[in-house]
């Protein structure tokens, strides 16, 4: 197999430049897109592309691992929290610090270039290939590997995750400081208050439309603010129909002039 | 093509990461380049592992991936615990500490 050999072949060569490529250019995307769900979802490319250069290297077991760990489970929980803070915050292109930016780039620039001409200068020319050591099963010879040498650190790798669980939810839970009001006090405050005694008119122009963006029209017509959600209103995603029958109407019209006419025409070409 | 390549494409892909945290404000985008750099690291050491005829560089990427997904949960939990104070996700606006 070509991925076992210690050189790489043509099509593994044609592999690379096509897919580091695409990777490098996601990479790019991630940190110059403007909105973060821009950003999340090049990376999530960029590690489809990586999981795809793990099984070129023979490590089929890491490949597997980083589609279902890296884009399944790190990138959707990434999406969650971006829909959670908000996905049309943009960020702020204000620099607080000045010239920060440039230097930045700066920065990078001379960064890459170190690294890179540090390994152009390594003796790296040797390659061994997986070969011999996949022989006897991959995932056999990780376990192997993990549970005699490396056991304790992935002891500890198990504790570090359980950690990790508690945190996040020590760190995200709220608790309650305040006891929760009864239904009773709720229709009490209600009535203390005299906004809106009943309850609020559901959403929706039945017959036509029933979905939750639509309000509801009173009966001169005009829809209903109060019956949308406070936060499609505050969004400004509420649909309005109240117009919508004369438009339909005139769609009509228009359609039926316009058989009409043809219709017309075609008996004077006929006479 | 010589497999060096991938370490070339690694050093890469770890630039742009490092660029990125440090020209992006956005908590969140912020986290993604760690991602980032942490996965360009992964591809070394998967390069390595194949450079010595080995596994331990890949299992070193497996605990790399492990502790990355431990960290990614504690961090969000701490991005989403810091929106909720400051209705902000920028680490420009966490300043509370400053003079």
């Amino acid at each position: 197999m070509s991925a076992l050999a210690a050189a790489a072949s043509t099509g593994e060569a044609v592999q690379f430049w096509v897919l580091g490529t695409i990777a490098v250019i996601g990479a790019l995307c991630t940190i110059l897109m403007k909105k973060a769900v821009h950003s999340a979802l090049c990376l999530a490319g960029t590690m489809i592309v990586l999981a795809v250069f793990y099984l070129a290297n023979g490590a089929y077991f890491l490949g597997v691992v980083q589609v279902v760990v890296y884009t399944g489970a790190i990138m959707m929980l990434f999406l969650f929290v971006v829909m959670l803070v908000g996905v049309t915050a943009a960020d702020s292109l204000k620099e607080t610090l000045k010239g920060q930016r440039w230097l930045a780039v700066l920065c990078g620039l001379g960064f890459g270039i170190l690294l890179i001409s540090g390994i152009r200068h390594a003796q790296l020319n040797h390659f061994n290939g997986l070969g011999r050591v996949n022989a006897g099963g991959q995932v056999e010879g990780l376990a192997e590997l993990i549970f005699t040498k490396y056991v304790f650190a992935f002891e500890i790798t198990g504790a570090l995750l359980i950690t990790a669980a508690v945190g996040a939810m020590v760190l995200t839970h709220r608790e309650r400081t305040e006891r929760a009001a009864t239904q009773r006090e709720l229709a009490e405050r209600r009535v203390r208050e005299g906004v809106q005694l009943p309850p609020l008119p559901a959403p929706g122009v039945y017959a036509r439309h029933n979905a939750v963006d639509v309000p509801g029209l009173l009966p001169d017509g005009t829809p209903a603010e109060l019956s949308v959600s406070r936060t499609l209103r505050a969004r400004g995603q509420v649909r309005d129909v109240s117009g919508q029958a004369l438009e339909d109407l005139k769609a009509l019209e228009q359609a039926s002039a316009e058989r009409l006419g043809r219709d017309n025409s075609r008996e004077e070409a006929s006479k | 093509m010589n497999p060096v390549n991938y370490l070339y494409l690694a050093a890469l892909l770890f630039t742009i990461g490092a660029a990125g945290v440090l020209i992006r404000r956005n908590a969140i985008v912020l986290f993604m380049c760690v991602e980032l750099m942490l996965n360009a690291c992964n591809l070394a050491f998967v390069t390595f592992s194949r450079m010595h005829g080995n596994l331990d560089g890949q299992i070193i990427a497996f605990f790399t991936m492990v502790v990355a997904a431990a960290e990614v949960v504690v961090g969000l939990a701490i991005i989403v615990s810091l929106f909720r104070t400051r209705h902000s996700a920028s680490v420009d606006d966490a300043s509370l500490m400053k003079l």
